[in-house]
């Protein structure tokens, strides 16, 4: 397609030596090749794994039907040139999750998980890449971590996906863009969960799971929840470092808990 | 003689066609401008009749009580009948904030800058940069900041079933990092009855002081799913 335009502007400098209504000639053909390529190029803006990659097979396939929970993704929010929410101090939330990052990391490999990170340094993955790390694996729950702007100091939020309408496609394929429809449910189960264990340590912090369109987990084939940390106002950064321990605890013994209800999502079809 | 006098012609038009129709489309394109300059400083201004009559508005900020929930406030205000201009202003109204600053929901630099309603109930409200670029940065902020605008039109504008957000004319991937912003939000959390049901709303507010806390659809339950993400179809 970008061949065919390429051919048709060169088509235009030629005529153009010519007359003035050949050059019209050209410029309109120019216009009608560009429409199409703009057409297709537009929903690769909003989804860019859109391709050949647009499609997650569902990851309890009927030769997978073996797998438990025991892999958590963990997705340290922000990065790079994203700083995420900054506290008057100059502290940063992409700084504060990475850190927080390796304490659930270690909480949950102590309780027998195997832990993925989304990124190891000062990186910012697309929300894509940080579902397609999710996606690759098999037996995986989906935690990505947060510092709030706002809300009650000293309080941790989960948070979940709002309703996605689910949708299977004919060749058993779920959709990128929706591809959170089918774990909802499990989604759910696992946020009160965690959030039940955050409420013990963190009073004031909520009793169940809220919902939320965050984005990263609208494309995630996993069951997956936001953990939320208020907040970056804090005067001091020890605040938040002093909670680390809790939440990290809190999220390993929340997907110990989860782990028997993982099992019973085995078979494709039968998903909340 | 006439023959050198027709090819002088012709190649004068010839190399003066290129240049003329340059300068059609350089003038088109400075209306073009114009024009949507226009728009946006039609849209700004709230655009209240006093003639409307006044009628109960539901407004919905912050809750001083509770912590990131929302409630309803009741001020009354001149709304018009057409849906896109009763939108238009209640959600001025909305961007303009309640009495105490804290307690807003969006920033106070942020604009609408316009909004459009589809056949099929989904309104499109466009806002500034600042919208995006101004709300604190969170899921739990900018959830507050979307749930206030679909609460607030659910309990004023009943046609508007769906709502699409704009920035500056454009779809965003998030809000501020946080909030999907590539679906639709569900306005009308309630199914069927739709011209009755905000009706009885407004009566039962009519009991209660100004600040009712925590009507229904305004606490962050997953039961009332106040963001709920209604994706179109969007096939790769």
């Amino acid at each position: 397609m970008l061949l065919d335009v390429r051919n048709v502007i060169r088509m235009r400098i030629f005529f153009l030596a010519g007359t003035g209504s050949l050059a019209l000639a050209g410029a309109a053909m120019v216009h009608s090749a560009q429409s199409p390529a703009q057409a297709s190029g537009a929903p690769a803006v909003t989804s860019p794994q859109v391709g050949a990659s647009a499609q997650v097979a569902p990851p309890f396939g009927a030769q997978t039907q073996r797998s438990g929970l025991n892999i958590v993704v963990l997705d340290p929010a922000h990065g790079g040139t994203d700083p995420g929410a900054r506290g008057t101090g100059g502290i940063r939330e992409s700084e504060i999750v990475l850190d927080l990052a390796t304490q659930v990391r270690r909480a949950l490999e102590l309780a027998g998980f195997q832990v993925v990170l989304t990124r190891q340094g000062n990186e910012n993955p697309s929300f894509d890449d940080r579902s397609a790390t999710a996606n690759a694996q098999r037996g995986a729950v989906f935690v990505t971590l947060h510092i709030s702007s706002t809300g009650l100091p000293g309080t941790v939020r989960v948070y979940v996906n709002s309703d996605l309408a689910a949708v299977m496609e004919a060749n058993g394929l779920i959709p990128w863009d929706r591809a959170q429809a089918p774990f909802l449910g499990l989604s759910k189960k696992f946020g009160d969960l965690v959030q039940g264990m955050l409420v013990q340590r963190f009073k004031g912090s909520p009793d169940a799971a809220q919902t939320a369109a965050v984005r990263q987990i609208r494309t995630t084939a996993a069951p997956a929840i936001a953990v939320e940390i208020s907040s970056i106002v804090v005067e001091d950064r020890a605040e938040l470092d002093r909670m680390g321990p809790g939440v990290a605890d809190a999220i390993a013994r929340g997907a110990a808990a989860f782990k028997p209800s993982y099992v019973v999502a085995n078979v494709p079809g039968t998903l909340p | 003689m006439v023959i050198a006098g027709l090819i002088f012609v012709v190649l004068g038009a010839a190399i003066y066609f290129p240049i003329l129709r340059r300068r059609v489309k350089r003038a088109a394109r400075l209306q073009q401008q114009s024009e949507e300059q226009a728009r946006r400083e039609l849209a700004q201004p709230i655009t209240v009749n006093p003639g409307d009559p006044r009628v109960k508005t539901k407004l919905y900020w912050a809750s001083d009580a509770i912590d990131s929930t929302l409630v309803p406030v009741t001020v009354e205000l001149p709304l018009a009948n057409d849906p896109v201009l009763r939108s238009k202003q209640v959600l001025n109204t909305l961007l303009a904030g309640p009495v105490d600053v804290e307690l807003r929901t969006l920033p106070p630099d942020a604009v609408l800058l316009a909004f459009y309603l589809l056949p099929d109930g989904t309104g499109i409200a466009d806002f500034s940069e600042a919208l995006a670029t101004s709300v604190p940065s969170g899921i739990a902020s900018e959830q507050m900041a979307v749930d206030s605008i679909a609460r607030t039109l659910e309990a004023n504008v009943p046609q508007v079933r769906r709502l699409k957000i704009l920035i500056h004319g454009q779809e965003v991937e998030t809000l501020a990092g946080h909030l999907d912003l590539t679906g639709t939000f569900v306005v009308a959390t309630k199914p069927a009855a739709v011209p009755v049901k905000p009706a009885v709303a407004a009566a039962s507010t009519e009991k209660a002081p100004t600040t009712a806390p925590v009507a229904a659809p305004a606490k962050l339950t997953p039961e009332k799913a106040p963001g709920k993400l209604a994706q179109p179809d969007r096939k790769p």
